[in-house]
This record gives C-alpha cells, structure tokens and sequence, in this order.
C-alpha cells in the first residue's frame, strides 16, 4: 500500500465526513450556532457578575471557551463512527482495498479542518464582543497550534467513544456527561480562587485548568506557570491512550 | 480453477462454534447458495471469504488468492454486498459510488463514470442526485450491490440480498444477480429463503449449525427426499381404502391416506395423472382436486435437519 494511496483515502473519507456535516442542520447548528451562542451569552449574560482581576472578562473568557468547543468538536466523529459500525458501512470499507486506518484518520482530518472553521467564527465573535490579543506573533501561533493539537486528542477520545458505545445517542450522551462537568470545573469561565477549596483542589488539577491557563498566556499573556508544557503533555496522554482505546474497540468491534 | 475453495474452515467465537469445518468449491461463473437459518454459519463464511474475519483453522482461496495471506491483493478482485445496505445515508447514491470508485483506486474520472454507468445499469439514474437516505428500501439495496460492483469484480459475495425486501424488489435484484452471472461473474450468494436458493443458484450447500449437511444442485437435493408425488383429494372420503387399492399399481410405497386425501409417492413420473384418473374413473370413485407434487427445497431442508428451515420468522414474506 504506497503512501499516495494512503494519503488519497485518508482525503476521500475526510470529505465524506465534512459532507455529512452540511448535510445535517443538527451537526451544522453543533458547529456554529453552539459556540456563538456560547460567546454570547458568556460576555453580556455571567460576564458582568464576573470579576477577573486584572483582565476584562472578554479577554479572559475567549481562550477559555476555544479550549471548551476543541474539546468537544470531536463529537461528529463518535457519532459518525457509531453509525458506520452499526450500519456495516465499515466491513464495506474493510472489504475494499483502501488504506484500512483511513476509516478513522479521514474522520479526525475531517474533525480538524471542522475545528478551524470553529475557530475563526469564535474568534470573529469573540472580536466583535471586545476581545483582544495581547501577545507576540510566535506566541499566538503556538497558542492555536495547541488548541487545535487538543482538537485532535480530543477527536481520539470520542473515536472511542463512539466504537464503545451501543449507539450513537449514547456516544454523545457519555460525551457530554463527562466532558461538560470537567471542562466548567476548571479555570475556563469563572478565577479558581473563588471555588470551595475542596473544589478548587480539584480544578487546580484539572488537566483542562492547564489547557486554558496555556492558551490565556499565550493568547493573552497572563503568567504561564508550567501550564503550557502541561497541556502539550497532557494533549500527548489523552493521544496515546485513547488511540490505543480506539484501535482495541475497532478491532473488536470488526472482529465477528 | 474453482473461483473460491475452502478447506476445513474454522471459527469459533468463546463457546461458540460458528463454522466447524466447512469444504466448498465454487465453479468460476456459476451461482452458488449457501442455505441454512439465521446462526448455521453462513454469514461467518462470507466474512472469512472477504477477508473481514480469519478463520481459526483451515484456509480458503478465492480466485487463487489466500484470502488470510493475499488479503490485500484478494479485495481488489472481490464485491460485497452485505445484510444491510452499507451505503451512507448523508451521500447522494452517485456520491456514494464514486467514493467506492475511489477507494478502489479507480482515479477520480473513471469512479465518477463508472458511478454513473452503475445508476444507469441498476434504474436509478434519476435518483442519483438525491441523499440516500430519502431512497426506499429496494433503491438502497440495488445501490448496495452497485457499490459492490464498482470494481467489476471476477466474484460477488451476497449477505441474505433480498432480507427485509418486498416481493417486485426481490424479483428485480433476482433478475440483477441472474444477469451477473449470465456475464461471467462467479456469485456466492447466503439465504434464508429456499425459493431463492432453488430459483438463483446452480449448486447449494445447506448449512445447520455450522456444517454443511448436504450439498448438490436444487434437483440433486430434492431427489434425495423422493421423487414427485400425486396428491389426490377424494370427493367422497370413505372411498378412501378402495382408491389405494385401485392406484397401488403407481405407487413406489404404500400410498398414505387421511381425510380423503391420499398422497401417492410415484414410481414413475410419466403419464401418471392420466393413468390415476383413469384407474379411480374405473374403480367408479369421484375426485375433487389432483395435483402432482414437486419436492420444494423446504422439504429438503426438514428431511435433513429435523426442524423447519425459517422457525417463526415473521418478516413479512
């Protein structure tokens, strides 16, 4: 199998799944309405009840909210993948003579090029409500390049979801209770110092808490700590385990 | 050369033995049926033949190819069509297609022609530019078996094609499967339906739990239950005894009488309805209704498996 092969079946199934996308107002209104309504109601609704020290909230709330929707811009994929499993669509494709990981890589380019496009629209509204870069050219490319690396190993997390899973209501479902908890206890939203201290043990450590304070440094320069190689490694883990997760369902899943 | 050869295949999954030790031999160009009622095993034969599942013990070649060994080279060469129709249902059924096309490397000029000869060849040429999932259910498994098609495979393999079908879909996907093996391709087909095995195929194996209990064409399998048979119903049922006495000359066995119906396994086929009515005309006993009786395959398949082949299956059928 030559990497030109590879490389091609990876693309055809990529388009396929951003196809899908359009053709499904759920999915669509999941990647744009979702995140703006987020921004939205974020700023002008909790924003004025919010004290950051030192940052408007606008400022602080964006780098958050982008690691939130990269989180879960993965949940096409569970729920595409669901579906193929369940529909036999994936012993079509193994009885093809296709690149066989193409099944899942097409989903998880697709679910990147998905997460730039989410990207820039919550940039462009998080511009038109007031928020602002305050860092070097360097340092924000890195901060997208992270946000996006999260994308990514979030996409593994629900490729397993959605191999595990007995439908792909139920992929979903696990995601968002999981997920929604983690992600709002953190330092996305609201300062840590105001939880419970039980509480804030628990957000201090939250591999989310990481991410954000990465992304708030280097989007808005606020002190980084160890946060941004935390969330780089923490990116790695979620990788390397759910991708190993990912390939024992499947081949559990194709293998009767 | 047998397009598809399977020696001793094996496949057991934790207690369960799904396949315990199956020989085949598939002439090229010839369609063959692979019989027997949901859990005999078929279903696991197919996946083992199109490289989706490794057997535990045995091997199987397919146009030549190890289908363990050459499974990358076989699924060039093979088609799929499975239990379900595995189109996607967000694609429009050209989409569908071409994207088969190229996954088979096809390049993307020729899947896109290729797409659209298929929709013509399968009727569906005004439904190729909707979303598949606005098609009926008869669309959707003619597209199924176009995408299984998109390579001209030499072999095609048919996971129960017709399941679920309504009877003018059934006959059209008949009338497409004849016409592919009119053109050469070697079908390997499985079904529940005896009708469909006797109608499609040129030689069936009746697979049950796992074995295959017989094998040979639909006549060669009905002939082992016995022959044709007369089925007389008397317009008067007391004349019963003296029918039997009157036809014992046609009879193979003693003739079977109840509620003055009698059922007379022939010796010999020819001439026998005449050479009945005749004899009963004689005898002066009337007769209401006289039919002779082919052996279905459904005979077959409760002669040799001591249960009916589809135990209260309720599709509809």
């Amino acid at each position: 199998m030559s990497v030109a092969y590879a490389a091609s079946d990876t693309l055809v199934l990529a388009w396929r799944s951003l196809v899908r996308v359009r053709r499904q107002p759920d999915l669509l209104v999941g990647y744009t309405i979702q995140p703006i309504m987020f921004v939205l109601l974020f700023v002008y609704v909790f924003g004025g009840a919010i004290r950051t020290p030192g940052l408007d909230y606008e400022d602080f709330l964006i780098p958050g909210i982008l690691v939130q929707s990269m989180a879960f811009g993965g949940f096409s994929t569970a729920l595409g993948l669901s579906d193929d499993v369940k529909k036999g669509l994936i012993d079509r494709f193994r009885s093809l003579p296709m690149w066989g990981p193409a099944v899942v890589a097409g989903r998880i380019l697709g679910d990147i090029v998905l997460n730039v496009v989410q990207l820039v629209i919550m940039l462009l509204v998080g511009f038109a409500a007031g928020f602002r870069f305050d860092a070097g050219a360097g340092e924000i490319a890195l901060g997208v390049a992270l946000l996006l690396f999260l994308g990514y190993a979030f996409s593994w997390v629900f490729a397993f979801l959605g191999l595990a899973a007995s439908s792909p209501e139920a992929a979903n479902a696990y995601g968002f209770t999981v997920l929604f908890p983690l992600t709002f206890i953190s330092s996305a939203f609201v300062p840590v110092e105001t939880m419970p201290r039980w509480l804030r043990w628990f957000a201090d450590n939250n591999p989310f808490t990481h991410m954000v304070d990465a992304a708030r440094s280097l989007f808005v320069g606020t002190p980084a700590g160890s946060s941004i190689w935390l969330a780089f490694l923490w990116g790695l883990v979620i990788t390397v385990v759910f991708a190993a997760l990912s390939v024992w369902r499947y081949r559990r899943a194709v293998s009767h | 050369m047998h397009a598809i050869e399977t020696q001793g295949l094996k496949k057991r999954y934790g207690a369960v033995e799904a396949l315990r030790g199956i020989d085949l031999r598939v002439e090229e160009g010839t369609i063959f049926g692979l019989l027997g009622p949901n859990g005999a095993g078929k279903t696991t034969a197919v996946r083992i033949l199109t490289t989706l599942l490794r057997p535990d013990e045995g091997g199987a070649r397919v146009v030549g190819l190890d289908v363990v060994r050459e499974a990358g080279a076989l699924r060039a060469r093979i088609g799929l069509a499975g239990q379900y129709a595995a189109v996607d249902e967000n694609l429009t059924g050209l989409e569908n297609l071409e994207m088969v096309g190229r996954l088979y490397h096809l390049g993307r000029r020729r899947a896109r022609e290729r797409a659209r000869e298929l929709l013509a060849a399968f009727e569906l040429d005004d439904a190729g530019g909707r979303l598949v999932r606005t098609y009926s259910g008869g669309m959707r498994r003619r597209l199924d078996l176009a995408a299984a098609l998109v390579a001209q495979p030499p072999v095609l393999f048919l996971d129960e094609p017709t399941t679920g079908l309504d009877p003018r879909s059934r006959l059209g996907l008949w009338a497409l499967i004849e016409r592919l093996a009119a053109e050469g391709t070697t079908v390997l087909l499985t079904t529940q339906y005896l009708d469909e095995a006797d109608r499609l195929a040129e030689r069936v194996a009746v697979m049950d739990h796992g074995l295959v209990i017989a094998e040979g064409t639909p006549a060669e399998l009905k002939a082992r239950i016995g022959g044709e048979r007369l089925d007389i119903r008397l317009c008067d049922a007391s004349d019963g005894p003296r029918a039997v006495e009157a036809l014992a000359a046609l009879a193979a066995v003693p003739p079977q009488v109840f509620d003055g119906t009698l059922r007379i396994a022939l010796r010999a086929r020819q001439g026998a309805i005449a050479r009945a009515v005749r004899a009963l005309d004689d005898a002066g006993i009337a007769i209401d209704d006289i039919a002779l009786v082919t052996p279905s395959l459904d005979d077959v398949f409760l002669e040799l498996t001591g249960h009916a082949a589809e135990p209260g299956s309720g599709d509809g059928r």
